[in-house]
């Protein structure tokens, strides 16, 4: 919402200051965005009258002005173009060396051989408007010489405030200025419409208040009113105004208008405006002469009745929206959009007049469905002030008849059929106390109610509120607690941290073990990465969104791996060659079983996933080759890292099928992870990408018991073997460990050798063994007779034997 | 035999060579003693077997003897090299300004840190971590927060829809509900976790984001209560120095609703671009918890009392970081990651 200075002032009768006004806005009611200064750049600009105009010696359609600008040296010479200068009248003028709008500085030069001392202004050089056919004519009797800013009021500052949706009162001046009045003090009064009481003729019908109808039809000037749609629209006030001039607004209109950036449109629209602006009435004018009956009927659409919209488009309508007819047909989808037929125009001479209260969900339904909201709807869906509607009618009216003449004949026609009273709230001052943590006064509760339009009246120890009708949002206790903190200022309140009781929710078991994984991972070398869960449907079972923002991000991912990769990609297209992430994030699917949120419901998990691309470790210049690329052995260990820190108990296999990589297995055989290569948009020199995906299993984890450390030596011993095809070394490792029993404490591969002096078809492996005993010291020749049972049990079982030489 | 023993008392007076020699003079003696193939020591050991065995003994044993001697020696004038490179620099030929040998790090997400952070320091105030699913039903996301039907309230909260009323949460707000339907009070939880809007990707807007939102709910809480432990937070998270200010605001399940704002980091108050010449920076919004949502959980709203508050981590971590741009942090580019790279906390 965008407030205009001067507007606010004009309420509060006095001066404001824009920052400070806007400070108290922020603090008391709703922050404000920004503070906008509108035309402070005409500063240099001052009046001044032209004394003589004469023909320029050299150009036709120029003249020489004498003006009198206030100056100490007398009348100075200015050469103009405008068709309109005249003498005797007053004109703005920028004086040589002077600075217009836009920055532009005002040089000496001579025009066709005569030298201009400055410039008489149109409305457009000024920055006021887009008339450029002649110099702005000004009606003021201030002395030449004036800064014009000081005589034409269009100095103002635009302040943009972010109305929250509970808070439609602040969408008008008014609303805005009650506030500004509680925090700086002061009192709301409409302002004066000038030459408001001028058209005004004794028994003129504007004066007296509408009448009131609880029964559906009525009649004013001539046109029937039918409210058939009571639910939709509680409340319809409707005046006939004969006889209006159609035509542009006055310049103080058109002026209030633009300082909140509104472009003038024609005197009846204007003024309709200005009110909505003004006491966030929303009102439509349409032309009595296209009404056929003439008759209003407000009723709920037929299906698929048709209207053409304001703006030109055609719509269909539904039994779900309320409509604004003649005797026949649709003229206004009510409160969103009238139609094009009925709007005025120039040469509307009567009109109806309607000020109407919609119900905020029907309109909210209907401006969804037809797509197509405006100033009434965007007002009209937060709740307008239903106890206000006949005052803002009549003051539409009289501004209407000052701007645009006319006359009412009849007073207003008021269809109310269930007429309601502002709601009481009972407020009990203890329960501010116990809420806000400090005592405040029961005067200092009623004081701040009362600056912003409450009604407060004691009533057994209670005090009774009553609600003004701009306040829909206030239906409960704890929102006029709410006022009293906020008027009150929630700086004044003090923030001593007090004793507390530890609560009874036991800390997230998931953000442990999410926690446990990253600092694993974070350890082993990865950057957490943190993709975005939606992308392309990467399987049967995944999760489609119904209203995607793209259609490459139309479904949830089932598995971290993918994005992963499109970031390697990213980090590729950025020339990054060593890339090595990781991330532990949600995935999802499509559910089967019957689950907390319905049949068939998605199911969602936490899974974790890492990339791994590049060299082995950074280069150092002591290196005495090129440092290898990560390769599917730097994969297994990583991929082992991850399984340990987030699915504990699993076991790392090889996978079965094609390929080379692993799989997790759970201790009942299922799979809950795999780690493999990865095929990627790679570039020529990107290094082998792998990757692995883990599911994280929440659980908490066992704790570590303390193994002693061992006091009697260990003794070693190397062995080569020479593995047959199809003999494994987890085979051999598990064959040796039985068979050499507890005694053997470790078992590591050293070496891997095909070629020379081994047997084609198979490959030596190299084993360092420890022994230890650890309870005494293990001799040499028990550690000889137990690796020949060893290399006995595997030239049985496996055909393994030991490599000679 | 007797030459070899006269060679091996030729090589033990060179011993003394030795503790003079430089490091090139040391590899060189190296070889030239030791050598794999033509050290003068390794070939009178490689003549050994073609002795007699008496002979092989006498020679044996003072070559060997010989052998241990010089491998002290050289292990000794090395090491004393090398501890002359690390005190004395440049003297020994070593240019200690060479780049030292690196590893691999990685480290956490930044918006991993400031979750990590913000948490613990809502640890250090009594609360615990909860969490919750990210797909939700509407009545978890809104009508249990006291959103209304068909509200313009709802505007804000535009939404991923996966089927019937389930929608992915647009606030971690729904753990909430969850948590106050499961446990009594007293409630003190802070909950991390990812939310949902249907915004396209901007500077400053991201689909899915990172979200905390904390509740605490008992006996006797009130706006003091609500102010202090907000400030305090701000005060640990940014530094003790830090200036807050709470401003009205409005949410469907917060009355009193607020704004916290922090002086802005970067003009210290005096206004800047970032700060939008207000001197101030938004952080989170928050609220004592309203009446109608402890009802909705059916917890007696006349007998307890708390607030909530939900911030970005994102955003605050732009702020504190002065990151441009919300993209960057999913982009995954790793320079970008390395430059926060700090290992597990």
């Amino acid at each position: 919402m965008i407030v205009s200075r001067r507007w606010l002032e004009a309420l509060l009768g006095q001066a404001l200051d824009a920052g400070e006004a806007a400070a108290q806005l922020t603090m008391h009611a709703a922050a404000v965005d920004a503070v906008v200064p509108l035309h402070q750049d005409l500063g240099d600009i001052v009046i001044a009258r032209v004394l003589e105009v004469r023909k320029h010696p050299n150009a036709d359609r120029l003249t020489l002005c004498r003006v009198d600008v206030g100056g100490p040296d007398g009348p100075v010479e200015v050469v103009c173009g405008a068709p309109n200068v005249q003498a005797g009248k007053v004109y703005p003028y920028a004086p040589v060396g002077g600075t217009l709008p836009g920055g532009v500085r005002l040089e000496r030069k001579a025009i066709r051989g005569v030298e201009s001392n400055g410039m008489l202004c149109s409305a457009k050089e000024l920055g006021l408007g887009q008339d450029h056919s002649g110099i702005l004519e000004l009606a003021t009797d201030a002395a030449p010489g004036t800064r014009f800013v000081d005589v034409v009021p269009v100095a103002d500052h635009q302040i943009v405030i972010d109305v929250p949706a509970s808070r439609p009162d602040l969408l008008c001046h008014k609303g805005v200025a009650r506030e500004l009045a509680a925090s700086l003090g002061g009192v709301v009064k409409l302002p004066e419409i000038p030459s408001g009481q001028a058209v005004r003729r004794s028994g003129d019908a504007t004066d007296r208040p509408p009448v009131r109808l609880t029964g559906g039809e009525g009649t004013v000037d001539g046109v029937r009113v039918s409210l058939e749609d009571a639910e939709g629209c509680p409340r319809y006030i409707a005046a006939v105004i004969r006889g209006v001039r159609v035509g542009p607004s006055p310049a103080w209109l058109v002026g209030r208008l633009g300082a909140v950036g509104q472009r003038p449109i024609n005197n009846v629209v204007d003024a309709t405006n200005y009110i909505l602006l003004e006491l966030n009435q929303p009102l439509h004018a349409f032309d009595l002469a296209k009404l056929r009956g003439p008759a209003v009927v407000i009723r709920r659409a037929k299906p698929n009745e048709k209207i053409v919209t304001l703006d030109g488009v055609a719509r269909a309508l539904t039994p779900e929206m309320t409509a604004i007819c003649d005797a026949e047909r649709p003229t206004i989808v009510a409160g969103v959009m009238g139609s094009a037929e009925s709007e005025v125009t120039t040469a509307t001479t009567d009109l109806v007049l309607e000020c109407a209260y919609f119900q905020p969900t029907r309109i909210r339904r209907t401006r969804r469905a037809l797509q197509l909201s405006s100033e009434s709807s965007y007002r009209f869906e937060r709740g307008i002030d239903l106890l206000g509607m006949p005052d803002a009618a009549r003051r539409a009216i009289e501004l209407i008849r000052a701007v645009a003449g006319g006359e009412l004949r009849e007073p207003p026609l008021d269809s109310w059929p269930q007429p309601v009273q502002e709601a009481t709230i009972f407020l009990r001052p203890e329960r501010v106390a116990r809420l806000l943590g400090v005592g405040i006064e029961r005067a200092e509760i009623e004081r701040l109610l009362t600056s912003v339009g409450f009604f407060v009246a004691p009533k057994d120890g209670r005090l009774a509120v009553q609600v003004p009708g701009w306040r829909p949002d206030v239906t409960r206790e704890v929102d006029l607690i709410e006022e009293v903190a906020r008027l009150k200022g929630y700086d004044a309140f003090p923030d001593e941290l007090r004793p507390y009781r530890p609560g009874t929710v036991p800390d997230a078991v998931l953000e442990e073990a999410k926690a446990r994984v990253r600092e694993q991972l974070a350890r082993a070398g990865l950057y957490e990465a943190r993709t975005i869960p939606l992308g392309p449907a990467d399987g049967p079972e995944a999760v489609a969104i119904q209203n995607p923002l793209s259609a490459d991000e139309a479904h949830l991912r089932r598995r971290l791996l993918p994005g992963l990769a499109r970031r390697v990609e990213h980090n590729w297209a950025n020339r990054n060659r060593d890339v090595r992430l990781f991330e532990v994030g949600t995935v999802f699917r499509m559910g089967k079983g019957e689950g907390e949120k319905g049949k068939g419901a998605p199911e969602e998990w936490h899974s974790v996933a890492g990339v791994i691309t590049g060299s082995q470790r950074p280069p150092h210049w002591s290196d005495s080759a090129k440092v290898p690329d990560m390769d599917i052995w730097d994969l297994k260990r990583h991929f082992e890292l991850a399984v340990e820190a987030a699915a504990p108990g699993c076991t790392v296999q090889a996978a079965t099928g094609t390929g080379a990589g692993w799989v997790a297995v759970q201790r009942g055989g299922e799979v809950v992870g795999q780690a493999g290569s990865l095929e990627a948009d790679s570039p020529v020199w990107a290094a082998p990408l792998f990757g692995f995906e883990v599911r994280l299993e929440t659980a908490l984890r066992d704790v570590a018991p303390y193994r002693p450390l061992p006091t009697q030596p260990p003794v070693e011993r190397d062995v080569a073997l020479l593995l047959p095809a199809g003999v494994t070394a987890a085979a051999v490792a598990a064959v040796l460990a039985r068979a050499m029993g507890p005694l053997l404490e470790r078992l590591e591969v050293f070496d891997e050798y095909r070629g020379a002096g081994v047997p084609a078809g198979q490959r030596s492996v190299a084993w360092h063994c420890t022994f230890r005993d650890p309870t005494r010291t293990l001799r040499e020749r028990e550690v000889d007779e137990l690796l020949a049972r060893g290399l006995k049990a595997l030239e049985d079982e496996l055909g393994v034997r030991r490599r000679e030489g | 035999m007797r030459d070899l023993l006269a060679a091996l008392t030729e090589l033990r007076e060179r011993l003394q060579e030795i503790p003079q020699a430089d490091e090139r003079r040391l590899s060189d003696l190296k070889t030239e003693i030791l050598g794999r193939k033509a050290g003068a020591l390794t070939q009178i050991l490689a003549a050994l077997p073609r002795l007699e065995p008496a002979a092989r003994k006498q020679v044996g044993g003072a070559a060997n003897a010989l052998k241990r001697d010089y491998e002290t020696a050289f292990a000794a004038r090395e090491r004393e090299l090398k501890h002359a490179g690390d005190a004395g620099g440049a003297g020994a030929g070593v240019d200690l300004t060479m780049p030292g040998r690196a590893r691999w790090v990685g480290g956490l997400h930044l918006v991993t840190q400031v979750v990590d952070e913000i948490c613990e320091i809502f640890h250090e105030l009594g609360f615990t971590r909860a969490v919750g699913p990210e797909i939700e039903t509407e009545r978890y996301n809104f009508y249990a927060l006291n959103f209304p039907k068909d509200h313009p309230a709802l505007d804000a909260q535009d939404s991923f829809y996966v089927g019937g009323d389930l929608l992915l949460r647009t606030h971690t707000s729904p753990v909430q509900i969850r948590t106050l339907e499961s446990y009594p009070p007293p409630i003190r939880v802070v909950i991390p976790g990812k939310a949902y809007r249907r915004d396209p990707f901007d500077a400053s807007h991201a689909p899915v984001f990172e979200q905390i939102e904390g509740l605490a709910v008992d006996d006797g809480i009130s706006f003091v209560d609500f102010k202090a432990t907000l400030a305090t937070f701000a005060r640990k998270f940014f530094a003790p120095d830090t200036r807050v200010r709470f401003r009205p605001s409005f949410f469907p399940f917060t009355e009193p609703s607020a704004e916290m704002d922090v002086q802005c980091r970067i003009c210290q108050g005096a206004g800047c671009p970032t700060c939008k010449q207000t001197g101030w920076m938004e952080i989170l919004g928050s609220g004592m918890v309203h009446p109608a949502v402890l009802e909705n959980c059916g917890v007696d709203s006349e007998k307890y009392t708390g607030f909530a508050w939900g911030m970005g981590p994102e955003r605050i971590a732009m702020t504190r970081h002065g990151i441009p741009d919300i993209r960057l942090l999913f982009e995954s580019d790793v320079r970008f990651l390395a430059q926060f790279a700090r290992g597990p906390r």
